[in-house]
């Protein structure tokens, strides 16, 4: 099944939950609501074949709403096609359920979301910190987290 | 009936047989592993927040700091990534390009050989050490002769290369691609009939091709376990598709069958240098895109507008269009990926890395209860980790 056509089913199958497809460089990206995201990606793997999960992370997009994303890369072995799913998450609940059931691949990858982006997991069966020390205050990769480290003025960068 | 009850012991933080800071905590059933718990995140740098302060020109000497046993391959992903962003792909110059693949074996061969190293020596063989290590040297001297530094590389650019290669560089690259397969017949005339090696590897860190897949486990671990998977051949980057080289696929999913894919794979690598080297032709280095690439140094000291155009382009860097495109290498230890988002400002605004060695480590727990205590230093030397791919 080519990229086209899946993104099709999945307006088919899951219409009231793909909101938007973009198309950039050659790359598929699918943002869907993220109460169908376990649905989705367990259609995508068994009936699809995206059995690889290549990565999973946070963007976080301060200022705006929804404030985060959670990005899904998959990859099918077999057809060697790539998919980009997003799932918009709020920042007053930064909570997503778990795909770890569909690829335990994604056990470590949403330990270091949670630790670095602080979007938790719902179910997720062993959400800890992976990266920082766990008496850590915060999550660094937020955008309103100092490069510096807490407590300290935000940097400037070298200004040109 | 006399009672028993588990011991819960560490392994790490620093262990001989991880190259840096790795905690293991292993629950034990006599000498049987019951449990094993990674801790990690000992050498955490924030690479990934660092990124966004800076620009693109910036972030690459970053990249080969992830992985200091490949950082030819981790600039290469790096520098592909943006090309992609940018729209640039296309311009790459085929003498770039070539350039690139060859150094980028030249590279698998360099951590394969310290994997090699490494992986003997944990498990009792002394001389492999010494002499994978003697080779190793030798393509140090080519890094050092190309980009300056021995490990942490910074040759590859946004747009082509840093500067051409040296001359007479590629006759010392061609004697050692041609003299490398022998030394490889060496080290196997060592191991592969050797029965304490054999006894020590086969059967060893057992992973099935579906628990792997399921675990992300990718590079030789996965092909290790009979997945026909390789970037190079299935999405092809920098031209490799105009190479002839096989994919070295093994079944089994044990510790030998690991070995034995990383050995093919070593000299299917010479063949690609070899390959690459025939295709060497001059031309130029940098693509035709004068709102990314620096000017040529001549032009920066002889004239004004060169040296205007290359102060700006230093201290203002390029801005690509908004956007986000993910683009992946396949690394000596797997696939190796980042992910940008650009807000169309100089600077990423968010830089993920897919590491490999992050995610094979994950698997390190499934391969090793179960067996033996002796075994746990067995697999991790044949995950071929790199904690500062892991921790970043």
């Amino acid at each position: 099944m080519s990229v086209q056509s899946v993104v099709e089913s999945l307006k088919g199958k899951f219409s009231a939950s793909v909101l938007e497809v973009a198309e950039f460089r050659g790359e598929t990206t699918v943002v869907v609501k993220k109460e169908d995201i376990v649905a989705i990606c367990a259609y995508l793997k068994k009936e699809v074949g995206f059995n690889f999960l290549t990565d999973l992370c946070g963007v976080d997009y301060l200022g705006k709403s929804p404030r985060f994303m959670v990005v899904y890369h998959l990859y099918n072995i077999k057809t060697h096609e790539r998919l980009r799913l997003k799932v918009p998450v709020e920042e007053k609940f930064p909570q997503v359920d778990t795909v770890s059931g569909v690829w335990a691949t994604a056990n470590w990858h949403e330990r270091e979301c949670w630790d670095l982006m602080g979007i938790s997991f719902n179910h997720h069966p062993d959400l800890r910190r992976i990266l920082m020390p766990e008496d850590w205050q915060g999550h660094p990769l937020r955008k309103d987290y100092p490069v510096q480290g807490p407590g300290r003025e935000p940097y400037q960068g070298r200004l040109s | 009936m006399a009672t028993t009850e588990t011991m819960t012991i560490n392994m790490g933080p620093q262990h001989p047989s991880t190259h840096g800071v790795l905690r293991l905590v292993l629950e034990l059933d006599g000498e049987v592993v019951v449990k094993a718990v990674p801790h990690i995140g000992f050498l955490h740098r924030g690479i990934e927040k660092l990124s966004e302060h800076r620009t693109y020109h910036q972030v690459l000497p970053l990249t080969d700091r992830l992985d200091y046993l490949a950082p030819m391959h981790n600039n290469l992903a790096y520098v592909l990534a943006v090309e992609k962003l940018l729209g640039i792909t296309d311009l790459i110059p085929e003498r770039a390009q070539v350039v690139r693949v060859m150094l980028a074996e030249l590279t698998r061969l360099k951590s394969h050989l310290v994997w090699l190293a490494c992986h003997a020596l944990d498990i009792g063989a002394m001389t492999v050490f010494i002499y994978c290590f003697r080779e190793r040297e030798r393509i140090m001297d080519i890094y050092e002769k190309v980009s300056g530094a021995r490990m942490t590389s910074n040759y590859f650019r946004v747009g082509g290369l840093s500067a051409d290669l040296p001359a007479g560089l590629e006759k010392e690259i061609r004697t050692f691609a041609e003299e490398m397969p022998r030394h490889i017949d060496t080290y196997e005339g060592l191991l592969t009939g050797n029965k304490i090696w054999q006894k020590r590897v086969q059967g060893v860190g057992r992973i099935s091709a579906e628990d792997a897949i399921d675990l992300g486990v990718s590079g030789p671990s996965l092909r290790g376990s009979g997945v026909n998977w390789d970037l190079r051949r299935d999405n092809p980057y920098s031209g490799y598709e105009n190479y002839d080289f096989e994919v070295s696929v093994q079944d089994g999913g044990d510790t030998w069958a690991r070995y034995l894919v990383r050995l093919k794979e070593m000299r299917e690598s010479c063949k690609i240098v070899r390959q690459a080297l025939d295709r060497l032709k001059p031309g130029p280095i940098l693509a035709d895109a004068p709102k990314i690439v620096l000017p040529p140094k001549k032009d920066v000291v002889n004239t004004i507008e060169g040296l205007i155009h290359h102060f700006k382009i230093i201290s203002e860097g390029f801005k690509p269009e908004a956007g986000e495109i993910y683009q992946s290498v396949e690394n000596p230890k797997g696939e190796v990926g980042f992910y940008i988002v650009s807000d169309g400002s100089a600077r990423p605004y968010r830089m993920k890395i897919r590491p490999a060695s992050f995610i094979n480590l994950q698997a390190l727990p499934k391969m090793c209860e179960g067996s033996l205590i002796a075994d746990v230093v067995a697999v991790i030397g044949t995950l071929d980790i790199v904690l500062g791919e892991i921790d970043r």
